[in-house]
């Protein structure tokens, strides 16, 4: 297969940054169906604006969950009647959420036994 | 990622575009809310969404296939400038396609004649049964080597262990009548088990059996496709009618299938041979041995069985009472199977690989004149490649730009060229040597079509390479400084070009070297004497006269006498006479032993054996053979059946020092027949054609005693009949000829009319095909070597323009300066000259087997050849030198 990825690596291009959003973006979609802007906005407040991203960078995360079949879009209407394109988590996602989640929880755990004794030490 | 995203990914794009709008609407739409101004709001949206075409971009490029994508835009690009510049892509077109389809059509025929299998099932297993007889003198000059008699038929059917089936054949002719007018019809006589080795399956009917291989049992025929449907319009029918051959009746068992050939021979009959066992003796070796191995067997086997079975032959059979079988141990028979293939193709294979290797020396040529031209198109469009490599496109993407576009070229050539090769193969079947093998199997196959195709790819990548490894890195540094003043090119752009120029004169040279050659082996030949004069006048005709018809041998006889007579006395003609062949027919020869009376020969010993014809009265006359010494036959010595005979002068000196001293001399064929008076002595001929040495002719008179004691008289019942006339060829003559024959017998058919002429030319077939093709390749060659030189000198000149300018104001005089291009011109055509020499000292060795009374080495061609080349260099560097003196210097330095 070809090298499909850009040259120009964007802010969330490495890998585990990468799949965290992935992760965030099948989350928020965990409620209900969401379009782009609701998606984007989300995360922002979801992370306490921990999170600042570029709202652009969201949507070639969207297209390559669409592409692993993770997601699904349709066209519908947004709140204050604009057409606007919604996702909606497939039974795939779900089960990929999950996976991650608990992957993520994991790692969480493990460099958090880690870092814990040297904060916990007293100087 | 799916292909069909990929084809589709323009509407994907579409879709994200509004997608992304949608998004800073709704963003807006807050904005607004929050109670900024509208432009405010739309700003602030856009920059919350960041960078609008990054994010296309990145999504294009998840679908996408970046190779594939640049591949079809460099296509795009290379297809419009092309269209942009019409001259330069028709010349490159034409030189590319014709290039390719001359190569094309020369490998199709390669491919049909040499490559391709055989068309019988399972063609590997047949082979030819040769047999060499070194020990047996006079032998050796067969070309054939060594046939075989029915009594070696027998012994080898029998009792091998290494075929499937074997048979003999023996082609000729048969006269058939009561369909129309009387015809003479090709027939080829075949054994048990000659069909069975082809092994294949008739079209209609069934093959001849081993029970219609009995002598004097009931007389069968098998029909050829294209006779059956001439004569019987394809009835099944037929199968099971008689035909009359011969004046006899024989039951037409079946019909051979349109595609089948057997070997190289065209027939219209297939009859069985119907050897008599109770007759066969050693001698009669007359017949072509075929046969099918078993599966498995080598050749290398198979020949020590059939070794094995010489001695087992020599003791089952006899030459008759009083004769030793033993003799022919002397000979050394050697069994030398050859592959059927390798026996159809024979000598072709040297002709057509030669032609192949020039042809594609032309196509290299082409390929070098292409790649000038696409140097010097680089050269114009250095500005744009620096601009699209200033605008960030990488070397390779350049690199991989000019390379589409050359591919396309050569690939665009190749369709094209593939048209010309099927113009081409049908010209090259007209001028082909007749006797090529397999004509009806050449035809552009799907091998012929991958080798175009390949060699469209391949000159691509070669002419394209070139300019795409020169002129990828081009720097804009280095444009912005050379549309400045200081504008003469660089040397280093020059040496591409001139390294070019000095292998196509070289190739040139070798190609006009060959030529050369051949053509002086094709005036080498014309200068041999043939012994036949003005061949154009010589009219001959072959009329067989069958037992059936006239049984007694003397009335036979007479009646060839009377035609003699009849067509002598036709306006015009001023002699005419017979004998059993012309030279250079190639009916098949005969051989055999002849004792001269005055020579002792060591008891148990065979003399040389040596060719014999038999002559009428008249004959050498009209055919122009000079009378050495002594004098020809009269009639009457034939009809009183006086033992008198006539030698070849080889011969006469051969046994008796001079053509004078044989004259009254006497021979005789073996050692119980009576003695011969030598009456008169003849001129050598070119019996097997002008390039083969002449062999020893022994020339006996038409009608004979039985050899063999009292019974028949031996006559030549099939004889050649030549009429010297002005008006030989013509229509009218023809049937004046014709009337005449058949008014001293109408059922006799007037076959194979054809003047001397045709006879001598095919026999140089072989050679006039090679030299046109060569001369053709050397033309070629030549042109694309003036075109060349041409187009180097004339980009020089418009290059060096400024430098001209200031010379000419400085006073240099014009000849100096028209001078300096000529000399360069020279220059590159000495050096490729030089390189051409040195190939072609090795590769004319190559021919040395196409070659007639010329050394590969031969002086004057490798004089002339250099003298032609220097000429045309100096052609073609004059011309556009000469436009130096077009520049005017006032203009030039305005310009600075």
């Amino acid at each position: 297969m070809l090298n499909l990825m850009p040259r120009r690596e964007s802010p969330l291009q490495s890998e585990f940054l990468q799949g965290t959003l992935d992760m965030l973006v099948l989350q928020s979609l965990v409620l209900g169906p969401a379009h782009g802007h609701t998606i984007a906005h989300a995360i922002e407040r979801g992370s306490e604006e921990v999170l600042q991203v570029e709202h652009g960078s969201l949507y070639p995360a969207l297209h390559r969950l669409e592409d692993r079949g993770w997601i699904a879009s349709f066209w519908g209407t947004s709140e204050n009647n604009r057409k606007a394109k919604y996702y909606r988590l497939t039974p795939a996602g779900r089960k990929q959420l999950l996976a991650q989640t608990t992957r993520w929880e994991q790692v969480v755990q493990a460099i958090g036994r880690i870092l814990k004794p040297v904060s916990e030490k007293p100087r | 990622m799916s292909w069909l995203r990929f084809f589709r990914r323009a509407n994907w794009d579409q879709e994200r575009v509004e997608e992304i709008d949608s998004y800073v609407q709704i963003e807006t739409d807050e904005n607004l809310a929050r109670g900024m101004t509208a432009e405010a709001a739309r700003a602030a949206a856009q920059r919350k969404f960041g960078n609008r075409t990054q994010i296309r971009e990145e999504i294009y490029r998840m679908n996408t296939m970046a190779v594939l994508d640049s591949l079809a835009k460099d296509a795009r690009h290379g297809l419009r400038s092309l269209r942009h510049n019409p001259t330069f892509t028709v010349v490159a077109l034409l030189t590319l396609a014709i290039g390719i389809g001359a190569n094309t059509a020369v490998f199709s025929v390669i491919n049909g004649v040499l490559l391709n299998p055989l068309r019988y099932p399972k063609p590997e297993q047949l082979v030819a049964l040769r047999q060499l007889a070194p020990g047996a003198a006079g032998l050796a000059s067969f070309s054939d080597g060594l046939m075989l008699s029915p009594s070696m038929y027998f012994t080898y059917s029998e009792q091998n262990q290494s075929f499937q089936s074997l048979g003999v054949w023996s082609p000729g002719t048969a006269n058939v009548t009561g369909l129309g007018e009387p015809e003479q019809v090709r027939g080829i006589a075949v054994s048990d088990g000659v069909l069975q080795a082809l092994a294949v399956p008739p079209a209609a009917g069934r093959w001849l059996s081993p029970a219609d291989q009995v002598p004097r049992g009931p007389e069968r025929v098998m029909l050829s496709y294209g006779y059956w449907q001439r004569h019987f319009g394809g009835a099944r029918s037929a199968v099971g009618r008689n035909l009359t051959v011969d004046s006899r009746p024989r039951e037409i068992v079946g019909v051979m299938p349109r595609e089948f050939r057997f070997l190289n021979q065209d027939f219209d009959l297939i009859m069985p041979l119907a050897f008599d066992r109770s007759r066969a003796i050693l001698a009669g070796f007359g017949f072509q041995g075929i046969a099918r191995l078993k599966p498995g067997v080598p050749i290398a086997r198979a020949n020590a069985d059939l070794a094995r079975l010489v001695p087992v032959w020599m003791d089952s059979w006899t030459n008759g009472p009083g004769t030793n079988g033993k003799v022919y141990a002397t000979w050394k028979i050697t069994p030398a199977i050859r592959s059927l293939k390798e026996e159809m193709v024979g000598n072709v294979s040297d002709v057509l690989w030669v032609v192949m290797a020039t042809i594609g020396l032309v196509m290299l040529i082409a390929c070098a004149n292409v790649t000038n031209l696409l140097l010097v198109r680089a050269e114009v469009r250095q500005q744009e490649l620096a601009l699209r490599s200033a605008l960030g496109a990488s070397r390779g993407r350049i690199a991989g730009a000019l390379l589409v576009e050359s591919l396309m070229l050569g690939v665009m050539g190749g369709v094209l060229g593939m048209g010309l090769a099927g113009v081409g193969v049908r010209l090259l079947l007209a001028i082909g040597p007749a006797a090529l093998p397999r004509l009806g199997e050449i035809s552009i196959d799907s091998r012929t079509f991958a080798f175009a195709l390949m060699l469209s790819v391949l000159s691509g990548l070669i002419f394209g390479s070139i300019p795409a490894l020169k002129y990828a890195g081009t720097r804009i540094s280095e444009i912005l400084r050379s549309a400045g003043r200081t504008a003469s090119t660089s040397r280093q752009r020059h040496r591409v070009r001139n390294l070019l120029v000095i292998a196509q004169v070289a190739m040139a040279l070798v190609l006009l070297v060959s030529a050369g050659l051949m053509i002086r082996t094709f005036r080498a030949l014309r200068t041999v004497d043939p012994g036949f004069t003005h061949a154009d006048h010589l009219q001959t005709m072959r009329i067989a006269i069958p037992a059936s018809l006239i049984a007694k041998p003397e009335q036979a006889f007479r009646i060839q006498n009377e035609i003699t007579d009849k067509v002598s006395a036709i306006p015009g003609v001023s002699s005419a006479g017979f004998a059993s062949d012309m030279p250079m027919e190639g009916y098949g020869s005969m051989w055999d032993e002849i004792y001269a009376q005055d020579h002792t020969y060591p008891p148990g010993e065979i003399p040389p054996l040596r060719y014999y014809k038999y002559v009428s009265p008249g004959f050498f006359h009209a055919a122009g053979t000079r009378m050495i010494a002594g004098r020809d036959l009269t009639w009457a010595e034939v009809y009183n059946r006086r033992q008198l005979v006539l030698l070849s002068e080889n011969l006469a000196r051969e046994l008796w020092g001079t053509a004078s001293a044989a004259v009254g001399k006497h021979i005789r064929e073996f050692t119980f027949s009576p003695w011969w008076e030598v009456v008169g002595v003849v001129q050598d001929v070119a019996e097997n054609g002008v390039d083969a040495k002449a062999p020893e002719i022994v020339y006996w008179p038409p009608m004979m005693e039985n050899m063999f004691g009292p019974g028949p008289l031996d006559v030549r019942r099939a004889v050649t009949f030549v009429v010297r006339s002005d008006r030989a060829g013509t229509e009218a003559f023809l049937n004046q000829v014709r009337q005449a024959v058949w008014s001293v017998n109408a059922s006799l058919p007037v076959a194979t009319v054809r003047t001397m002429q045709e006879v001598y030319d095919q026999s140089l077939a072989r050679t006039s095909f090679t030299l046109i093709m060569l001369a053709i390749a050397g033309a070629m060659a030549l042109l694309l070597g003036i075109i060349g030189i041409y187009g180097v000198i004339s980009y020089g000149v418009s290059q060096r323009r400024r430098e001209i300018g200031i010379r000419l104001a400085l006073g240099s005089p014009l000849g100096t300066l028209q001078q300096m291009f000529v000399r360069h011109a020279l220059l590159l055509t000495g050096i490729g000259m030089a390189v051409g020499f040195g190939a072609a000292l090795g590769l004319t060795r190559l021919m040395t087997s196409l070659l007639f009374g010329v050394s590969p080495l031969d002086p004057v061609t490798y004089g002339a050849v250099p003298v032609v080349l220097a000429g045309a260099a100096v052609l073609a560097s004059y011309l556009p030198a000469r436009r130096a003196a077009a520049v005017d210097p006032v203009e030039t330095l305005r310009a600075e």
